[in-house]
């Protein structure tokens, strides 16, 4: 696949201003309340640190939590499945639904699956997946990847939404009242998770001790996937293991309140055992995870609970979409894990930043964000991923700044400076700078030939 | 007033490549505030840039010439001073593209934006001379706030609140400092990011403008300039008659 370019896509976005600024709107309340929530808990910022060593003790000792939970969940009566990969995770997932000739799939919102692009595999080979999240569904109806990882469908407002369901629900395309809508939804999937012959989850945490299943949602939807049929399926990613329901009550402290701003979400569901006459799945997952808790620099975004805070504070994720990093994982998170999963590809997101630093200093498991986005960079320098443009551009500036003779040349006369300096001054063309911006007039005189004029005199050597 | 008991301490001075090329009054202005103040300033002559252009894009090895030019220069200077947080946050905690040496480690940790010299060292409260009868909207830059710790930052909302360039400007006459929404989010600059992403980072500059605008704010002031050199093209762009200002002008006694 071409690399992604999320910064035409970011400017496709902007264009539609109405949209742009609802999003960047509705983003911005989230970090608001997400800071109104923290201030509630005078120890939000030990609870950060004892998350992130948790996450760091867990991660270090992975293979032996893994192993704890498998031996757990066994003993609950559940059948635990590893996948190498996405095409394994799917492969699973199919053989079980084929054993129990299961044509009905419902689920609870997982990116994981996302990951895996797990509902096209399914679908042709004959299984109807039906996403029980309101947010995940609607994106299901309108033919699109989530938007963010906690709410999928935030890119839309109530009217697109209303649309949506007009023309996939046959219900009023002009009545975009919240109620309403999520009145639709209900009626149309009730119907199917009654009818499923089999229920999938994801996972928020995997609790080694117990070896429950644990999902932290609003709508009770991961319930009723998870609960109504008699054949459940939980996919987790081997990164979300825990060892203890004591360091689950850390996390469930930080989740929601970094996430949307509230104390606790309406559901904390722990899926332990299978029900009466039924079965229950885990499917762990590596994917490239191992390969990433091996990466010096980079195995810190493994620490991730996927709560969405670095995206909502993020100054270039609110005004871009989340659908302009053409990844599973968007936003800052997104940057620096999808180049594991595809250099090439995902090369150009690493620039997709202004390393503001705002998302490490509300990441709940501490992960300092904006300095891996930064290490990224010299990544793709490193591997030959920089554009020949900007990389000749960078050559051609740092041969001009380590000389001081040539640095004088180029800044001596202001007519060459406005030429040569945006290379270095503002780093790349003018006409790029300049499309929605006046270009800053060089002076008469620079700061240096003042200096020589008025106190060159005073200089000592 | 000045440094403490009066004792004349040596500053190598930094004048950031786009304030020698686009805001020389800028470099003026911080030369002569330290002067006043009764600090020896030298300017090396020589100096270019720190190399944060090219590190920043993700060209190290493009840099590494750069930077051990800049250590030549400066490794010898008790203090060094830059009037931009953003050149002064690479120098003091991204400056590894030359090999590691004594001199190296002595500029990063001997190097301070203009802002941490006059509060943390010299420790400044008064700038008698120093008269701005206007409303001001202080924007300081993520670099400032996140990587050099200038001001507490909204994020970690436990910490107590400071802000030093705040601090500084408060000790000039007739300042009035304007409260607008989302005080330290980012400019939306970013540095390559303003033309690699120019859509999005004009988008942020736009908003901002907005919110400062909104708090009936006339001048946008920084202690750095490649913030309002992006937003101040936002302004001219949108027709505003928004005013910018580095902080080091207003000290050294600019009215408007």
């Amino acid at each position: 696949m071409s690399t992604v370019d999320q910064a035409a896509n970011a400017a496709r976005f902007i264009e539609d201003r109405p949209h742009e600024q609802y999003f960047d709107t509705l983003m911005w309340s989230l970090r608001e309340a997400r800071d109104r929530s923290a201030r509630e808990v005078p120890e939000w910022e030990e609870l950060r640190d004892l998350a992130s060593a948790i996450k760091e003790h867990t991660l270090s000792n992975l293979a032996e939590y893994l192993e704890q939970f498998e031996a757990s969940a066994k003993r609950n009566g559940v059948t635990v499945h590893w996948a190498h990969d996405a095409h394994e995770h799917n492969h699973i997932v199919a053989d079980i639904l084929n054993r129990h000739g299961a044509k009905q799939l419902i689920k609870s919102k997982s990116m994981l699956t996302e990951e895996c692009e797990m509902r096209p595999y399914l679908e042709n080979r004959g299984v109807t997946v039906t996403e029980t999240d309101l947010g995940e569904r609607i994106q299901q109806l309108d033919d699109e990847p989530p938007a963010h990882i906690v709410g999928p469908a935030w890119q839309k407002s109530p009217h697109d939404v209303a649309r949506v369901f007009a023309k996939a629900y046959g219900s009023d395309p002009n009545n975009d009242d919240p109620v309403y809508l999520a009145h639709e939804m209900r009626e149309h999937t009730r119907a199917l998770i009654v009818k499923a012959d089999a229920g999938m989850t994801g996972a928020n945490f995997a609790v080694a001790e117990t070896g429950a299943i644990v999902t932290a949602t609003n709508e009770g939807n991961a319930d009723l996937s998870g609960n109504v049929p008699k054949l459940r399926i939980c996919s987790v990613g081997i990164e979300k293991i825990i060892p203890t329901n004591r360091d689950l009550a850390v996390f469930i402290r930080l989740l929601p309140r970094s996430s949307i701003g509230i104390p606790i979400t309406q559901y904390t569901s722990h899926f332990r055992a299978p029900r009466e006459d039924g079965e229950m799945h885990v499917i762990f997952v590596d994917n490239g995870r191992s390969d990433r808790l091996g990466m010096e620099k980079f195995w810190p975004s493994l620490k991730c609970i996927r709560c969405g805070a670095c995206m909502n504070t993020c100054p270039v994720y609110r005004r871009s979409g989340g659908l302009s990093y053409g990844s599973t994982y968007m936003g800052p998170i997104g940057i620096i894990m999808m180049p594991t999963f595809d250099i090439r590809r995902f090369s150009e997101l690493p620039f997709s930043s202004t390393l503001s630093g705002s998302c490490s200093n509300v990441c709940p498991v501490k992960i300092d964000i904006h300095e891996q986005i930064y290490a990224w960079r010299g990544v793709m320098d490193e591997k030959h991923q920089i554009k020949l443009a900007k990389k000749s551009a960078m050559i051609a500036a740092g041969e001009v700044l380590s000389h001081p003779e040539l640095y004088r040349i180029a800044t001596f006369a202001t007519e060459t400076a406005l030429k040569l300096l945006p290379r270095f001054a503002i780093y790349n063309d003018l006409n790029a700078w300049g499309k929605h911006r006046e270009t800053p007039a060089p002076a008469k005189q620079t700061f240096h030939e003042w200096f020589k004029e008025n106190r060159q005199k005073g200089q000592k050597e | 007033m000045g440094p403490k008991g009066g004792v004349a301490m040596q500053v190598g001075l930094v004048i950031p490549c786009y304030l020698d090329v686009f805001y020389p009054e800028v470099g003026i202005a911080t030369l002569e505030l330290l002067e006043r103040l009764g600090v020896e300033v030298d300017y090396p002559f020589d100096q270019t840039c720190c190399g944060q252009p090219m590190a920043n894009s993700g060209c190290e090895s493009d840099s590494r010439a750069t930077e051990e030019h800049f250590i030549r220069l400066f490794s010898r200077f008790e203090y060094i001073v830059i009037p931009s947080g953003s050149c002064t946050h690479h120098v003091r905690n991204k400056f590894i593209a030359a090999p590691p040496s004594p001199e190296r480690e002595h500029v990063s940790r001997h190097v301070f934006d203009l802002v941490e010299f006059l509060h943390d060292i010299l420790k400044v409260t008064q700038f008698p001379w120093s008269e701005f009868p206007h409303k001001i909207a202080l924007h300081n830059s993520c670099s400032a706030i996140r990587g050099l710790h200038m001001a507490s930052m909204s994020e970690r909302v436990h910490d107590s609140c400071f802000n030093k360039p705040k601090a500084l400007l408060e000790g000039v006459k007739g300042i009035e400092f304007v409260d607008f929404a989302r005080h330290d989010e980012c400019c939306g600059f970013g540095g390559t990011f303003s033309a690699t992403e120019e859509a999005v980072s004009a988008r942020i500059g736009y908003d901002k403008l907005g919110y400062m605008e909104a708090a009936h704010a006339d001048y946008i002031v920084s202690s750095d300039m490649s913030c309002l050199m992006h937003l101040q093209g936002c302004a001219r762009r949108l027709g505003s008659g928004m005013q910018f200002r580095h902080v080091a002008q207003i000290l050294n006694g600019d009215r408007q």
